[in-house]
């Protein structure tokens, strides 16, 4: 009980922690929200962009994570759905290693719309996969503590983790874009929006293998 | 592909201003009857360098008859918007087309001293994947490269209408046209736009027959040239307004709208007003309803002339009109140069109040019947022409062909191209520098001006100067 214990708070670390990971990333949109609130000569502009960020990454989360939350009920499938799951997570990290193009698509969209952004960016970087072994890897320690309970319920207390996963992702990452930003806004200027600029392709692609990775080790070793 | 953002981009206007000065510019050289290669110049601009307003290295292309004109970069500040994804784009390549020939060099100048050709874009692959010809304007934006057309498809360009096509920044293959909805738009010349606010201006020179041959006097006397501009939505690719200025206002060239993405303004250069030959500017501006709206905010009288001093051309009118060929804003708004290539002369307008300009700077260098000489004691063929601004704003550079065939009509006893600056006074004023002359290699006019990092009419920013 003690190992599962230290397993899901590490599971929960690891979400927060990708969090932090995708808020920092000026391609997740921070500097967006500082140029809201310039363009817009309202501090208040600020806190709405994020918001507007926020809300497109979250439902890019919950996206992906609700179809999982729903198959894991197929309790005697789990180890299999778990290593699929790895490996299509390791698959698009593959993806991005090879193809470091961007997608057309999103300069499309209009400047104003920060939420659909937000939503179309996270989706093809492949931001709510890299949830998806952690989430599973939190829903399995579940299962075991409850037992065999039936499906119904199980499916149920998932589809809450997965909310539950979504939000406290996409709040940690709003939390830690909204630092930068407030940064850079208030006291370092917008000289520091490319200093703060990193090339993260690269680590991104490698960090979605690495998830992958583990998913679908955890999912052979039992957690 | 970079690991941080180049260097050469700038979150604001601003920032670009206090950035490191230009060493560098890279300047088109065109042989007017196709009879040597086209080329693009590099010239040093390192003041106490010994080889100081000199061209320094030649990139001069293997066909003939590209005839080279405009040509931008493949990425510049715009790249700073996580809206685009193309943060770690370098500036590197220069895309030049030969307005004549429809063929696209892509010249990678990372080491200015040693710069070539990185790729060539055969004519038929831009007909086939665009439908348009005589590629003009690059400007590289949100879907990449962005590079307006003079024609259609077809022999002379008018089998169907000009307009804008796309181009891959890191590939450069063609992708295709870019407008799904262009309204009344039917000639093209020049775009720009503002990222943030998604809205995108464009302007009409006239048809390749129009102007491939020189100027046809009958089509201008009888309006027949552009005198409308388009503001398209950016993003949807849509024309959502046309702004006619009046028939009389012929050949409505350079779109320049304010650096600063929080302004809903900028100006539009109109070569001659035919009532009265008056050069005219327009200040362009979105009102409270989102509508576009428009005032001439600027004109420039023509000179009376006697017509044995003045080409066939002009004889009958008995003056020389200013000709206002290009125009370009400084990085902070302030300044508004209007090159009148007739009256060979450069102004300085202060535009701090864009629907009130004052000038505020003159220098006379070349012009018709007047030929006034460069302080340096040396002759200047035509008139003051494509002007670029250093992104300090303290040196406006300028050259002086127009277009090969109406350089021979407007100055029949001119040839050469140079290429001179002009200091900028602490509050305003405009004096010419005696000792920056560069003068082409024989045969060899000169065009546009790009200065290495980015200059006043390359660069779009997606954050306010602040």
């Amino acid at each position: 009980m003690m190992g599962d214990m230290a397993t899901v708070t590490a599971l929960w670390w690891a979400v927060i922690f990708s969090g932090f990971y995708h808020g920092i990333n000026p391609g997740m949109g921070w500097p967006l929200a500082v140029s809201a609130a310039l363009m817009e000569r309202r501090h208040m502009a600020m806190p709405k962009a994020l918001a507007m960020l926020a809300l497109g990454h979250f439902l890019a989360m919950i996206g992906i994570l609700l179809p999982f939350s729903l198959m894991i009920f197929l309790v005697e499938w789990e180890t299999q759905i778990r290593v699929g799951a790895g490996l299509l997570v390791i698959a698009m990290g593959i993806y991005l290693l090879i193809n470091r193009r961007h997608p057309k698509i999103l300069a499309r969209v209009h400047p104003a719309r920060l939420a659909l952004w937000s939503f179309l960016a996270a989706m093809a970087h492949g931001a709510g996969l890299m949830l998806v072994p952690i989430f599973l890897g939190i829903c399995a320690v579940g299962a075991d503590e409850t037992g065999h309970a039936a499906a119904q319920s199980l499916m149920g207390s998932n589809v809450t983790t997965a909310f539950i996963v979504a939000f406290v992702h996409t709040f940690s990452m709003t939390i830690a874009g909204g630092v930068v930003a407030l940064i850079i806004y208030l006291w370092l200027g917008l000289k520091f929006l490319s200093k703060t600029w990193f090339n993260l392709d690269l680590v991104w692609a490698l960090s979605l293998i690495l998830v992958g990775g583990f998913g679908v080790a955890s999912a052979y070793l039992g957690h | 592909m970079n690991l941080r953002p180049d260097p050469t981009f700038h979150a604001s206007p601003k920032l670009a201003m206090e950035a490191p000065v230009e060493n560098y510019a890279f300047t088109v050289m065109l042989s007017p009857d196709g009879s040597q290669s086209d080329g693009i110049a590099v010239v040093d601009l390192k003041p106490g360098s010994d080889t100081y307003g000199q061209i320094v290295h030649q990139v001069i292309v293997p066909n003939k008859g590209d005839e080279f004109h405009h040509f931008g970069w493949n990425a510049c500040s715009s790249s700073l918007s996580p809206l685009s994804g193309h943060a770690f784009l370098e500036r590197r390549y220069l895309i030049v087309p030969g307005i004549r020939s429809s063929r696209i060099y892509v010249i990678d100048v990372k080491e200015p001293l040693k710069a070539k050709i990185h790729k060539t874009i055969e004519p038929e692959e831009v007909f086939a994947k665009t439908g348009y010809s005589r590629p003009h304007t690059i400007h590289c934006g949100p879907e990449g490269i962005y590079v307006s057309c003079l024609g259609g498809g077809g022999e002379d360009g008018t089998d169907g209408p000009p307009g804008i096509f796309i181009m891959d920044c890191e590939t450069f293959d063609i992708i295709g046209q870019y407008e799904m909805d262009r309204g009344k738009q039917d000639k093209h010349y020049d775009f720009w736009w503002n990222l943030p606010q998604d809205y995108m201006v464009s302007s009409e020179w006239g048809l390749p027959p129009q102007f491939e041959g020189g100027v046809v006097p009958e089509d201008l006397l009888s309006n027949k040239y552009g005198h409308s501009i388009h503001f398209w939505d950016l993003r949807a690719r849509k024309n959502i307004q046309t702004m006619d200025f009046g028939d009389n206002y012929q050949m409505a060239l350079e779109i320049r709208p304010a650096h600063d993405p929080t302004k809903s303004y900028g100006f539009c250069g109109v070569v001659v007003d035919t009532t009265n030959l008056q050069g005219a500017i327009f200040t362009w501006w979105r009102d409270d309803d989102g509508k576009w709206q428009s005032k001439k905010t600027i004109t420039i009288d023509p000179r009376p002339e006697k017509p044995e001093n003045l080409p066939p051309l002009l004889q009958g009118f008995e003056a020389v009109p200013p000709l206002v060929t290009d125009i370009d804003l400084s990085l902070d708004d302030k300044y508004l140069y209007v090159a009148c290539w007739g009256l060979g002369e450069m102004h300085q307008y202060d535009v701090s109040d864009p629907m009130n300009p004052v000038l505020a700077g003159k220098v006379e260098l070349g012009g018709i019947a007047r030929g006034t000489k460069h302080p340096n004691g040396k002759d200047f063929a035509y008139g003051p022409q494509m002007v670029e601004i250093s992104r300090d704003g303290k040196r406006v550079y300028w050259t002086n062909s127009l277009y090969s065939t109406w350089d021979d009509q407007f100055y029949p006893d001119d040839e050469g191209g140079q290429m001179v600056m002009a200091d900028v006074g602490e509050n305003g004023g405009l004096t010419l520098n005696k000792d920056f002359y560069v003068e082409f290699p024989n045969g060899l006019r000169s065009h546009q001006i790009r200065l290495e990092g980015g200059d006043c009419s390359t660069d779009s920013f997606c954050y306010p100067s602040v």
